[in-house]
């Protein structure tokens, strides 16, 4: 099946033109291979690697300024011969939010709005892979990406807690702990950010408004809580605490480990830690579905 | 087995019927889809590949259904969008590598398909650098590039020349040419230009309003017509004395342009041209079958809303 050279027909300029086309008889994978790389390759994205130079400073720099605090911290436990972490587990995602909330206000649009705004989607749904597969693995790059964020500082505390002789059974549980809780903190960041920059494929505004969901819904949220913890209505204060996803899922761990708090106002008591785990759930599976919804109606790609 | 079969394909929107009824059998090499803007082709690719429900009617690429299989059509054929597509910061190099891994190509096997026919398509080291700074006609070649790489039984490309420069539409052209012809890789090429595809095509279906007008082989288009151009060495005068000696010889001639079109059923015609010019003293420039083209064909009033080049 080589190509005959055509004297009729000036090869295009500057191009080596008289190689055979070759067929390709190899192996083909199946949808589940395939969706595999497609999360790698999203997972790498996500970090910047396989995109242009400057797309990897902002990522790789928030992962840096992840894991400088937790660094500082152990060789100051270290130094000081403490007998426990200086922050615990469980409230390192509390305290690093501001990075966390730039990092996915950051990817989410580069991963989820860049597809739609380039048009990109039309080439993947002519590919054998389905259109709910697509997004369920654009959900979980972005998902891990975000979880790896959130672990890599909580290993090295592990890490210090047990080369500084702490009790290991007590160090992993708390690691293991967190790790659970940063992983559905993980996964409801991801959904919440990438349905929010499905819905507006502009890359600047997606990155605005995910940035508002994340920081104003925490600001509003802890300002009602002090208030209301001054004047004494729990109720108020450890309800409001669904709105905003870090305390959501601060408040969760909460009640179900008995992590220490990084709210003024945790769930305290079965019923309202019950809705804490509902609501969870709930903004899980309703920023999915509508993730699907709004890719089903993206058919005329 | 035909690369594409549909009957009474119909795809209505609420305010347009895109196809209407839409019946047509569409085989191996290159096939031309010509129509002018809205007449329907870029909606037939779309349901060819089962990325739009077809409102009613049915349609098979390569043997599977479109409705149930569309999985199946989408792992042997290759889609070049009208349209842009290519993210801004990626190679094409690291780009065409990731699309044949969403095809099902193992990693190696997946660069070394995307070195392949980046080199097919004509990209050379620009492959290495992101995809936001191409020429459109470099946009071109990679979205190309991508509807290859998996070697692809059957290709849809919706216009192809798309803002190309004339140079860089001979290129694709050929390019095209080559993908149906040595590749051995059906193609089906929309264009509203019906010049263009006359080149290349071996079969032309012309769509009009989401209806077919016409399909037909190229050679059908453009069989040889019995008429022969005539061009004398001088100015209009002599011009004029050749037409009048033709036609004063029994002969039915008339102006066409510059050249005389001589009808010429016997070729001893021929001859009776060559020595009437010798008997005026005229020097006989050329002497020439002429085709008629797609488009004289369309000239005709078959299709009059479909644009000649
Ligand atoms: N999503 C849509 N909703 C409503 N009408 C549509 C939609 N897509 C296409 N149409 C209409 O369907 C008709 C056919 O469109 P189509 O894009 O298939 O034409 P085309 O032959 O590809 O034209 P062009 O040469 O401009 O690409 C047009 O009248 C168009 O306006
Ligand atoms: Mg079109």
């Amino acid at each position: 099946m080589s190509s005959p050279s055509d004297p009729r027909v000036a090869p295009p300029r500057g191009v080596i033109h008289d190689i055979g086309y070759r067929p390709y008889a190899g192996p083909r994978l199946g949808e589940g291979q395939v969706a595999f790389s497609l999360f790698l390759t999203g997972l790498r994205n996500c970090f910047g690697l396989g995109r242009s130079g400057k797309s990897k400073v902002l990522p790789l720099l928030l992962l840096v300024l992840m894991v400088l605090p937790a660094l500082i911290l152990v060789a100051v436990m270290v130094q000081l011969k403490m007998d426990q972490q200086l922050l615990p587990y469980a409230r390192y995602a509390m305290v690093t939010q501001l990075l966390v909330s730039v990092f996915v206000a950051a990817q989410a649009p580069a991963l989820i709005s860049r597809d739609l705004r380039f048009r990109t989607i039309t080439l993947y749904l002519a590919r054998p892979l389905r259109r709910s597969t697509y997004v369920l693995v654009r959900l979980a790059s972005l998902t891990a990406a975000v979880f790896i964020l959130l672990v890599a500082p909580l290993l090295v505390l592990l890490l210090g807690g047990l080369l500084a002789d702490l009790s290991v059974w007590g160090q992993v549980r708390g690691f293991l702990e967190a790790t659970a809780a940063v992983l559905v903190l993980a996964a409801v960041l991801a959904c919440l950010s990438a349905l929010v920059s499905a819905v507006t494929t502009k890359r600047g505004i997606a990155v605005a408004a995910v940035i508002v969901v994340l920081l104003v819904s925490y600001t509003v949220v802890s300002a009602i809580q002090g208030i209301s913890v001054d004047q004494g209505n729990d109720t108020l204060g450890q309800a409001v605490g669904l709105f905003c996803p870090f305390t959501l899922i601060d408040g969760l761990q909460h009640w179900v480990f008995n992590a220490p708090p990084s709210t003024p106002a945790p769930p305290e008591g079965t019923g309202i830690g019950v809705v804490f785990l509902i609501v969870t759930v709930l903004v899980l599976a309703g920023s999915v579905t509508a993730m699907l919804l709004r890719y089903r109606k993206a058919v005329s790609v | 087995m035909a690369a594409i079969e549909t009957g009474g394909l119909t795809k209505a929107y609420p305010r347009v019927t895109a196809l209407d009824g839409l019946t047509v059998t569409i085989g191996d090499g290159v096939t031309g889809l010509v129509g002018a803007n809205g007449a329907g082709k870029s909606t037939l690719i779309k349901i060819l590949l089962g990325l739009l429900p077809a409102t009613s009617g049915e349609a098979r690429v390569l043997g599977y259904d479109v409705a149930a299989q569309g999985a199946q059509i989408r792992a042997l054929v290759g889609y070049m969008p009208e349209h842009d597509c290519l993210p801004a910061d990626v190679s094409a190099s690291d780009f065409v590598v990731h699309m044949a891994q969403m095809s099902g190509l193992p990693h190696t096997a997946a660069r070394e398909r995307a070195a392949d026919v980046l080199r097919h398509v004509g990209l050379a080291e620009e492959r290495y650098r992101v995809m936001g700074g191409y020429s459109t006609g470099m946009k071109q070649r990679a979205k190309l590039a991508q509807a290859l790489v998996h070697d692809p039984r059957l290709v849809l490309l919706d216009e192809p020349t798309n803002g190309l420069d004339p140079a860089a539409r001979d290129d694709m052209l050929e390019l095209v040419r080559r993908i149906g012809h040595d590749f051995g890789i059906s193609v089906l090429v929309t264009s509203h230009l019906l010049g263009e595809l006359e080149r290349i095509s071996d079969h032309v279906v012309v769509l009009d309003g989401g209806r077919m007008l016409r399909s037909s082989a190229t050679s059908e288009f453009t069989q040889s017509t019995g008429l022969l151009l005539v061009e004398v060495f001088g100015n209009r005068a002599d011009h004029d004395r050749m037409g009048q000696a033709l036609v004063d010889a029994g002969l039915a001639a008339r102006p066409h342009g510059d050249l005389i079109e001589v009808e010429a059923a016997d070729p001893a015609v021929h001859d009776v041209i060559r020595d009437l010019a010798c008997d005026l003293e005229l020097g006989l420039v050329r002497m020439q079958q002429h085709h008629r083209r797609i488009e004289d064909v369309f000239k005709e009033g078959e299709a009059g809303s479909v644009q000649p080049v």
